[in-house]
């Protein structure tokens, strides 16, 4: 099959653009995921997930948590004895994730993403209330009264924002924006 | 009075504000200018890179574009916004394609970018700019006998920046033996809090800071100086809810480097924003009384 680019390649391809040697220098060494404070959260650690990648496990990857689980710290990165940017390809599964709509249900990571940027995008700047409401649910009532009492009292502490900020050139921003990526409703 | 383009971030102005009015009254004490950037826009944070990375770019380039304007480099007190628009700035450096791009956008909003400030973390115009030598000579009211964990977090390090040490770091040990206090061993001082995972694995990160917390414990710290919003926010807020988890007693105070700072720099508490913590710093206050009195009689 010539024409078919196989999974690695498109992994490959995706990360063409960030510094560093490619995955295919991986010696499965393991370091990043003895230094990942994440990996015991992940079903594959770092180091399983580019095994997966290298052969060609595309279902495997499209249904783990474990970019997701990811906090960017980068330690994997710094550590890595072949200089490979491994947070960065954490960053590039997810995003392949979210373009290919696949990812495993329940998982908080994507939502939370697509939101964020959204918000951004209607005010050019974060308002952490609007985040909220989606998530806190998810703990269950007394999770939920939990995070709305810490939410009060952050309120009366004066560091919780009542409003939302938008900034003022906010319509050359969105211009500016939908120069890169389409977004809906603007000019 | 060296001049600089200050970009807040969104958390210093909402949850944060303390660092925000402790970074400023610092900074002014130092000898240093804050000119806020005007109509900044969100960085990003990690979200925008999960979602599309051109985008992540355009809003990171914006920034940078008002500050070439405005001819000062930026500075950001936040870990988080200072790794994106160092990388961006960076990346658009050497990258004139990628450039090219981006300006056609930033056409919209009358910007360019052209590739000539650079952009720098708060503590890192304090300890470089200013320098440790000098901040101690400022120092009028010495934290004697405080014990202060430093708190590197990640993106403030990580990824290299340029060609720093990255494991054998101490300018956050140094800064603080400048005002007089005690630096205690923090072996995980440059492990991550958790960041966003709080909102998104809320068990990933509760683990990540009952590790934390229990290692600035066992470190006898009095209080844990932080350089980011999140790693405060995190550390601070969620310390019941560990407590709640794990079945520990953690009531650890978490301060910003420059509220403690300030207090050496004799900058009364509530001009530091002291005084809106969740985990009362009553502890760290009264520590320093005590000294005080005891040196004095």
């Amino acid at each position: 099959m010539p024409n078919r680019i196989d999974f690695r390649q498109e992994i490959t391809n995706l990360l063409h653009a960030v510094d560093g040697p490619s995955l295919r220098n991986c010696m499965q060494c393991g370091t990043c995921s003895a230094v990942c404070p994440a990996a015991p959260f992940m079903d594959y650690s770092p180091r399983a997930l580019i095994e997966l990648i290298a052969s060609d496990l595309k279902p495997e990857v499209l249904a783990s948590n474990a970019y997701w689980t990811c906090a960017s710290c980068y330690l994997c990165t710094a550590r890595c004895p072949r200089g490979i940017n491994v947070a960065e390809l954490m960053y590039g599964l997810k995003r392949y994730s979210i373009w290919k709509n696949r990812y495993q249900r329940g998982l908080l990571g994507p939502g939370f993403s697509k939101r964020f940027v959204k918000m951004i995008l209607r005010t050019g700047r974060s308002f952490e209330p609007s985040l909220a409401p989606a998530y806190v649910l998810r703990y269950g009532v007394r999770g939920f009264l939990r995070e709305a009492l810490m939410a009060l009292w952050l309120l009366r502490l004066g560091r919780m924002p009542m409003r939302p900020h938008r900034i003022k050139r906010i319509a050359n921003f969105r211009r500016m924006v939908s120069r890169i990526v389409p977004i809906p409703g603007a000019a | 009075m060296k001049t600089y383009s200050y970009f807040p971030g969104c958390s210093l102005q909402s949850m944060a504000e303390s660092y925000q009015i402790s970074a400023l009254a610092t900074a002014r004490a130092l000898g240093l200018e804050l000119e806020e950037l005007d109509d900044w826009n969100c960085c990003g944070a990690t979200a925008y890179f999960h979602i599309d990375e051109l985008l992540a770019h355009t809003l990171c380039a914006r920034n940078l574009a008002m500050a070439e304007k405005a001819g000062h480099d930026v500075v950001a007190p936040c870990s988080g916004c200072f790794k994106n628009l160092f990388f961006t700035n960076e990346q658009l450096k050497k990258d004139p394609d990628l450039a090219e791009h981006l300006n056609f956008a930033l056409k919209e909003d009358n910007l360019t970018f052209q590739g000539t400030i650079a952009v720098r973390h708060l503590i890192e115009v304090f300890v470089k700019d200013v320098g440790v030598e000098e901040i101690k000579k400022r120092v009028t009211h010495p934290l004697k006998g405080l014990r202060i964990a430093p708190y590197y977090g990640c993106q403030l390090l990580r990824p290299r920046k340029n060609d720093e040490d990255l494991e054998q770091v101490t300018f956050f040990e140094d800064l603080l033996s400048s005002m007089g206090a005690t630096p205690t061993a923090f072996p995980l001082k440059m492990r991550c809090c958790g960041g966003s995972l709080i909102v998104t694995n809320r068990p990933a990160a509760l683990t990540m800071l009952r590790d934390l917390l229990q290692c600035a414990t066992a470190g006898l710290a009095h209080v844990i100086a932080t350089v980011c919003p999140l790693c405060q926010i995190n550390l601070e807020f969620y310390q019941k809810q560990v407590n709640r988890e794990f079945g520990t007693r953690f009531a650890l105070p978490v301060l910003y480097f420059t509220q403690l700072l300030g207090l050496a720099l004799g900058i009364p508490p509530g001009q530091l924003g002291i005084g809106k913590e969740v985990v009362p710093a009553t502890s760290v206050l009264s520590c320093i009384r005590e000294e005080a009195v005891l040196t004095h009689s």
